[in-house]
């Protein structure tokens, strides 16, 4: 029961932490991060691996190796798409980018 | 490696510390994902942290010493890498929103198998409710997503029509849907016995539930609807995370649900509209009939020609270019940086306005602008760039239609009235590139195309967007 207070307090702490965070990234980068956050919450993968060695039974091996391939796929796939779209981002010229314009 | 060192390592309190460092790692990452420049290294930091969770996972070998443990692991491994990395790496910026659908939908699946190994072993009243409790509510939540990202997918896809699919008395069908998840949940928790088809009718309703939430919803309205998904995905992970006691997966899923919360909640402001009323779905079918009237106020459209476009834009001061999903579908996004680069050359400002829905994902303009190495900054998001609609000579609008519908904010009987829009009505002129006259996803008639102010150039995005760009050449 003790850890379990704990845990709850961990996900409401994680959950303001989260907003506090996301809220500030700008609309230019809603695509990448949502592409992110599919890697992040290929953090399920995690279960797939503790419960494979407690596992019995075709039925629930077969399960869990297509849980574990899901995350994979969202941990792998995530993070590279993510990357990928990131490079693309560019300022005009590369190292003036701030004070490169003002107001006409 | 001595057996000490293998014993510290495979000692909880280090799995533990390793699984904070994780956490750290992965909240540090996203926090650079807080401008252009830092993002890159934040998304690696990250990838860090996850790959430290994995290992971490991984060295308790004493939980996977049963036969065959690691290869159906590596097995797992495997297949997710083979086909998540071509996949990253192959996929165009246009297939991006289909791209996220179908990993929101992934993870929500692997959430939903996970719970029901779980509940397989916990039969008999072996695991504690909050295991038990925690399990279901990812069973439930995870299998929505994984159907309805599916179906999502299958919509941008273009496998399965774009327009909303709803039948008679849907909104009933899918309470009763959700009452008979619930009350199955319920009887499994409170059970004592095995009930084992409890759990897959909770499954098998959750999953009908998951295709029925997203086939009434209409392509425009997608981008609330990946983002909400990808808040179900979230949570559902850290509901697991709670079920195993397992800190990273709280973390990081609650961190996925905040995100796909704070999208859901901004993509339904952009529209004007609340998220329980796009879940309702049917917008366009149903309000098109009253909306429309026929070529109201029997305006006249003035159609233009590409010289014409071409000497308006090249002796204008200020062009500001408000790109759509027409856009994306006419993959014309390198086009359109070839027309700003000969403009800018003619030494014309050009800027781009960017509606926080425009396209089928929270974001899909500017990274498809950014695939075709337009700078981000000169992507203005809305609030920024409506004030300069009034200093701006011409506005070329390629592809949008609904988000710049001044009757969002004069006509009152509008479908879309109060939504906040790119008010290109306010430039000086407005070149509307569209394919026909046919209205917008909403099949809300569009007053600004009978604007005296405003031609339109007919024709594919692309092929218009090309011609301009050599007549601005020629010039």
């Amino acid at each position: 029961m003790n850890t379990l207070v704990i845990d709850i307090a961990v996900l409401v702490l994680a959950g303001f932490v989260g907003y506090t965070v996301i809220s500030k990234v700008p609309n230019t980068l809603h695509t990448p991060l949502m592409s992110g956050t599919n890697a992040i919450h290929g953090i399920v993968v995690l279960g797939g691996l503790l419960l494979m060695a407690e596992s019995s039974g075709f039925l629930e091996k077969l399960l869990l190796v297509i849980a574990v391939a899901f995350g994979t796929i969202n941990v792998v796939g995530g993070f590279l798409v993510t990357d990928r779209m990131l490079g693309m981002f560019k300022t005009k010229d590369r190292p003036a980018a701030k004070d490169g314009e003002s107001k006409p | 490696m001595s057996a000490l060192g293998t014993v510290f390592l495979q000692s909880s309190n280090f799995i533990d510390s390793a699984y904070i460092v994780a956490f750290m790692l992965l909240i540090y990452g996203m926090t650079g994902l807080t401008g252009p420049r830092t993002a890159v290294r934040g998304n690696k930091i990250a990838a860090v942290g996850m790959a430290i969770a994995v290992v971490a996972t991984l060295l308790r070998q004493h939980e996977f010493s049963g036969s065959g443990t690691v290869w159906l692991i590596l097995l797992g491994v495997v297949i997710g890498t083979v086909i998540g990395i071509p996949a990253a790496l192959r996929v165009k910026m246009t297939a991006m929103p289909q791209m996220v659908a179908i990993f929101n939908g992934v993870g929500g699946g692997a959430v939903a198998l996970i719970a029901w190994v779980e509940y397989r072993h916990g039969f008999g009243g072996g695991f504690p409710l909050r295991v038990e409790i925690f399990e279901l509510f990812g069973a439930i939540v995870g299998s929505v997503s994984f159907w309805g990202s599916n179906i999502a997918f299958g919509k941008l896809q273009e496998i399965l029509p774009g327009r909303p699919i709803k039948l008679p008395g849907q909104a009933g069908i899918n309470f009763l849907l959700f009452a008979v998840t619930v009350v199955s949940a319920v009887v499994l928790a409170a059970g004592t016995h095995s009930q084992a088809l409890f759990i897959l009718g909770i499954l098998v309703a959750a999953a009908v539930l998951g295709n029925m939430l997203v086939l009434p919803i209409g392509g425009a309205d997608m981008p609330v609807v990946i983002s909400l998904l990808n808040a179900f995905t979230g949570l559902s992970a850290a509901a697991t995370g709670l079920a195993l006691a397992n800190p990273v997966m709280i973390v990081a899923g609650m961190i996925v649900g905040a995100s796909g919360t704070i999208l859901t909640n901004e993509m339904a402001k952009a529209m004007n509209r609340t998220v329980p009323s796009i879940v309702a779905g049917g917008f366009g079918g149903a309000v098109a009939a009253p909306a429309g009237g026929g070529g109201e106020s029997g305006g006249t459209v003035r159609s233009t020609s590409a010289q014409d476009v071409a000497i308006q834009l090249a002796y204008a001061r200020q062009v500001v270019i408000a790109p759509g999903y027409g856009m994306a579908v006419a993959q014309a996004q390198h086009a359109v940086r070839e027309l700003e680069r000969a403009l800018e050359a003619k030494g014309v400002e050009v800027k781009y306005a960017i509606h926080p829905v425009a396209g089928r994902m929270p974001g899909h303009m500017n990274v498809l602008l950014a695939e075709a190495d337009v700078p981000y900054d000169l992507l203005k998001e809305m609030d920024d760039i409506n004030p300069e609609f009034s200093r701006t000579d011409v506005t070329l609008v390629i592809g949008a239609n609904d988000v710049t519908n001044p009757a969002a904010n004069t006509d009152p009987s509008s479908p879309i009235y109060g939504m906040p829009i790119l008010e290109v009505d306010k430039s000086g002129a407005v070149v509307v590139l569209k394919r026909s006259m046919a209205s917008g996803f909403a099949g809300i008639d569009n007053p600004l195309f009978y604007d005296p102010k405003t031609s339109m150039l007919f024709g594919d995005a692309k092929a218009s967007v090309s011609e301009l760009t050599s007549e601005v050449q020629a010039l």
